[in-house]
C-alpha cells in the first residue's frame, strides 16, 4: 500500500527524522491560511499523488509570497498531473502539501528495503540525491552505498557511518546523519515498510540533516497490525475496478488490451497472459479468483473485467485441483447469463471433474467455445475478437 | 528414490485442526501411503484428542519425540506461521513445509535470520520450503501440501516452480505424454522463503530416479538466475525452462508478494536469456512445457 508524501513525513517525525515544517491542504483558501500560519519567506507547494517525477510534471512550485502560494495552488489543485510514473493520461490532484522552503546545501539520497537474495534489510545512500536512483544506478553505481542489516541485530553504528562517510556528509553533520539512518531502519521495520525512500535528504545552511521527501510503500500482509497505516488509504489513487475486486477478494489489475481473463493461480494467469501475447494479442486484465471460487466470485469477476470498454473476449482458464470443474462451470454458466454477456467466451477446463464441468458448459445454451490447451484456448479468443 | 520425502516420511501436522488443515490432511491421508505417513497433529489446545485417527500433541517437540516423525507441514494462519516455522526449527526437525498464503514479510525476515544463527552457532539445520506454497509430492508415495493427487503419476521427471496451478499444468503435460513425476516441488510465491530453485535443481541432480526437470519461474527476485548460473556448471540432466510474466507491468504485485518487477534484471525476458545463455531449452508457451521436455530425453 502506498501513501502521499506528507503522510510519510508525520511518520518520519514520529521516529525522529527530521523534516520541514508543513501542513496538507484540500483548498486554496487551506492552502494560502496554512503558508501564513508556517510564516516562512519561502514555501514550497507540492502536489500530492502516489506518483514520482512529480517537480518534472509542474506539480511543485516556490512561492515567494502568499499571492504566489495562492496563484500556484490553484493551477496545482485539481490539474491532471503527468509524470513518468502516472501514463500520459495523468493524476488529478486533490491534495497539496505547504511547506517552509529549505535552505539546501547538499542532496543526498537515502532508502530503505528488502533484499530478498541476502535475506536483510538493504539500506542505500548516494551523494546523488533529487535524482532517479534508478539512473543513478545505470550510469554511476559506484556512487550507491549498500549496507545489509541483519533484523536480529539491528543497524550498528558502524553501519550507518559507513553510510554517513560513504556519501560524503561533512564530518561536522555525521552524527546527525547516522542517527538519521538508524531511525529510518526502526520506521522501516516498526511500520512493516516495504520500501521507506527519502530523496532528496538534505544537509541544509545550518549543517542540519533534513528528508525533504518521503515515499513509502507498506507490506499488505502485515496491514492487519497497523491501523494507523490502513487510515491512510486514499482510494482517489487506486483504481476503481481494483479496488471493486479486493472486496471479493480477487486479485486483479487493469490492463492495456482487449482480452479480459480469469484464471485461478497467479502464476497461471500470468502464464495465461502471456499465451495471448504470444498468439497475437493484449490481455486487458490481470485476475487471479483464487482457490475458492464460488459462483458469486466468478460473477463478480465477469462484472469488473465487462466494466472495461476494451474487453472485447473473454478467456477463463482453470486448473481444477481441490476447486472441481463442475464448481466452476455452474459459476460460469450463471456469471454469463446475469451479466447478459455479448463477448465471445473461451473456456479451458482442466482437472478435477473436467468432463462433468465441459458437459455443464455445453449443455448450457451459451455460446461457450471450449478449448484442451492453453494454446488453443488463446488461439480461440484471439481469432474470435479479430 | 525421489527428493526430500518418499513413502517412509513420517510427518506432523501444524494447523491440523483448523479448516484448511483439516481439509487438506485427510486428502493427504488418503493419498498412496498417507495413512503411515501423517502421524501427527500439533495444537497446545488439543493434545490428547485424535483426529482422523491422528494424535494430537501439544508442541512439535512432543510430537516428534512420540512419533520420530522428521517432517512437518504448516497450515497455522499468518499472523503465527513465522512461530509455527521457528517452533519446527527448535525441535531439530529435518524439514518445514509451510503452506500458510499472506506472512507477514518481516516475520519471514526475522525467523530465516534466527534459522541461518542457529546452524551458524552449530545447531541442526531445519530446511524450509515455501510459505505461500502448494507443498511437494513424490507420486504414488506421499503427497505433503494442497495439490490434487489424481494429476501426478509416478515418472522420472522432477517438476519446481514458485506458483501452485503453474506447476500442476507442468504436472499433467508430463502424465498425459505418458511419462510421469519423480517429485513436484512448489517453492512458493513470497519474497522471503526458504528453498529455492537452486536447491531443488542441486536436489534433482543428484537424484538417481530423476532423468530431466521441468523449471518454472516468475517475474521477480534473483532466484531463477541464480539457479540458471548454477546449472549451467553442474547440471548433468536436460531441462525446460519457463518464466512466467512476461507481460506483466513494473512496479504492480502479480498476485504473489513475490512477483513484482523492480529492477531490470528481474523481468521474464531477462530471465528467459540467461536460462537459456545457461543451456536450459526455454519456452514462451506454457502448453507445450512436457512436450518439449520429452524431445530432450
Amino acid at each position: 500500500m502506498k501513501i502521499h508524501e506528507y503522510q510519510g513525513k508525520e511518520i518520519l517525525r514520529k521516529f525522529g527524522v527530521a523534516t520541514p515544517r508543513g501542513t496538507a491542504c484540500f483548498s486554496v483558501d487551506d492552502a494560502v491560511k496554512a503558508a501564513e500560519a508556517l510564516g516562512s519567506k519561502v514555501w514550497v507547494v507540492k502536489a500530492q499523488i502516489h506518483a514520482g517525477g512529480r517537480g518534472k510534471g509542474g506539480g511543485v512550485r516556490l512561492a515567494r509570497t502568499l499571492d504566489e502560494v495562492r496563484s500556484h495552488a490553484s493551477s496545482i489543485l485539481g490539474m491532471q498531473l503527468v509524470t513518468h510514473q502516472t501514463g500520459p493520461e495523468g493524476r488529478k490532484v486533490g491534495r497539496l502539501l505547504i511547506e517552509e522552503g529549505s535552505d539546501i546545501k547538499k542532496e543526498y539520497y537515502a532508502a530503505c528495503l528488502t533484499d530478498r537474495a541476502t535475506q536483510t534489510v538493504a539500506m542505500m545512500a548516494s551523494s546523488e540525491g533529487g535524482m532517479d536512483i534508478e539512473e543513478v544506478a545505470k550510469k554511476t553505481p559506484e556512487k550507491i552505498i549498500k549496507v545489509f542489516i541483519n533484523p536480529l541485530d539491528g543497524i550498528s553504528d558502524a553501519q550507518a557511518l559507513e553510510l554517513a562517510r560513504g556519501i560524503g556528509v561533512p564530518s561536522a553533520s555525521q552524527a546527525q546523519a547516522v542517527d538519521t539512518f538508524k531511525k529510518l531502519y526502526a520506521c522501516y521495520m516498526e511500520t512493516d515498510a516495504s520500501l521507506a525512500e527519502i530523496n532528496p535528504l538534505i544537509l541544509d545552511g545550518n549543517g542540519d540533516i533534513k528528508a525533504l521527501d518521503a515515499k513509502f510503500n507498506f507490506d499488505a500482509n502485515a496491514l492487519y497490525r497497523h491501523p494507523e497505516i490502513v487510515a491512510y488509504r486514499d482510494l482517489d489513487e487506486e483504481d476503481p475496478d481494483e479496488i471493486e475486486a479486493s472486496k471479493y477478494d480477487l486479485a486483479y489489475i487493469s490492463l492495456d488490451g482487449n482480452i479480459g481473463c480469469l484464471v485461478n493461480g497467479a502464476g497461471l494467469a500470468m502464464a495465461t497472459m502471456d499465451t495471448i501475447k504470444l498468439f497475437g494479442a493484449e490481455p486487458a486484465n490481470f485476475l487471479d479468483v483464487g482457490g475458492g471460487a464460488t459462483t458469486e466470485k466468478v460473477t463478480e469477476a465477469f462484472k469488473i473485467m465487462l466494466k472495461n470498454p476494451k474487453v472485447k473476449g473473454i478467456l477463463v482458464n482453470i486448473f481444477g485441483g481441490i476447486m472441481r470443474c463442475d464448481t466452476i462451470a455452474t459459476g460460469i454458466v450463471a456469471a454469463a447469463k446475469e451479466v447478459h454477456l455479448s463477448v465471445p467466451l473461451v473456456v479451458r477446463m482442466k482437472g478435477t471433474n473436467e468432463e462433468i464441468g465441459k458437459q455443464i458448459l455445453a449443455e448450457s445454451g451459451l455460446p461457450i467455445i471450449a478449448a484442451n490447451t492453453m494454446a488453443e484456448a488463446a488461439t480461440k479468443i484471439v481469432a474470435a475478437v479479430k | 528414490m525421489s527428493i526430500l520425502i518418499n513413502k517412509d516420511t513420517k510427518v506432523i501436522t501444524q494447523g491440523i485442526t483448523g479448516k484448511t488443515g483439516q481439509f487438506h490432511t485427510e486428502k493427504c491421508i488418503e493419498y498412496a501411503n498417507g495413512k503411515a505417513c501423517f502421524v501427527a497433529g500439533v495444537n497446545p489446545k488439543k493434545a490428547g484428542e485424535k483426529i482422523f485417527d491422528v494424535p494430537i500433541f501439544a508442541s512439535v517437540r512432543e510430537a516428534k519425540a512420540a512419533t520420530g516423525a522428521t517432517v512437518s507441514v504448516i497450515y497455522v494462519p499468518p499472523a503465527g506461521a513465522a512461530d509455527a516455522v521457528w517452533e519446527a526449527c527448535e525441535a531439530d526437525l529435518d524439514l518445514a513445509i509451510c503452506i500458510t498464503e499472506g506472512i507477514p514479510v518481516r516475520d519471514m525476515l526475522v525467523v530465516r535470520n534466527k534459522m541461518k544463527q542457529k546452524v551458524a552457532k552449530g545447531g541442526k539445520e531445519t530446511l524450509l520450503l515455501g510459505p505461500n506454497c502448494p507443498g511437494l509430492i513424490t507420486p504414488d508415495e506421499i503427497k505433503i501440501g494442497i495439490m490434487p493427487g489424481h494429476i501426478h503419476r509416478k515418472g522420472r521427471i522432477g517438476i519446481v516452480s514458485r506458483s501452485g496451478t503453474l506447476t500442476y499444468e507442468a504436472v499433467a503435460q508430463v502424465t498425459e505424454l505418458g511419462l510421469g513425476q519423480s517429485s513436484a516441488v512448489g517453492i512458493g510465491g513470497d519474497p522471503i522463503n526458504g528453498l529455492k530453485h537452486i536447491d531443488i535443481m542441486k536436489a534433482f541432480n543428484d537424484d538417481p530416479d530423476t532423468d530431466a526437470v521441468i523449471m518454472i519461474g516468475e517475474i521477480g527476485g534473483p532466484d531463477e538466475a541464480d539457479a540458471a548460473r548454477w546449472c549451467k556448471a553442474n547440471m548433468k540432466k536436460p531441462i525446460v525452462g519457463f518464466i512466467a510474466g512476461v507481460t506483466a507491468p513494473a512496479g504492480k504485485r502479480m498476485g504473489h508478494a513475490g512477483a513484482l518487477i523492480s529492477g531490470g534484471a528481474d523481468t521474464a525476458d531477462a530471465k528467459l536469456a540467461i536460462m537459456e545463455e545457461c543451456g536450459f531449452k526455454i519456452t514462451r508457451d506454457p502448453s507445450v512445457m512436457g512436450k518439449l521436455l520429452k524431445s530432450l530425453l
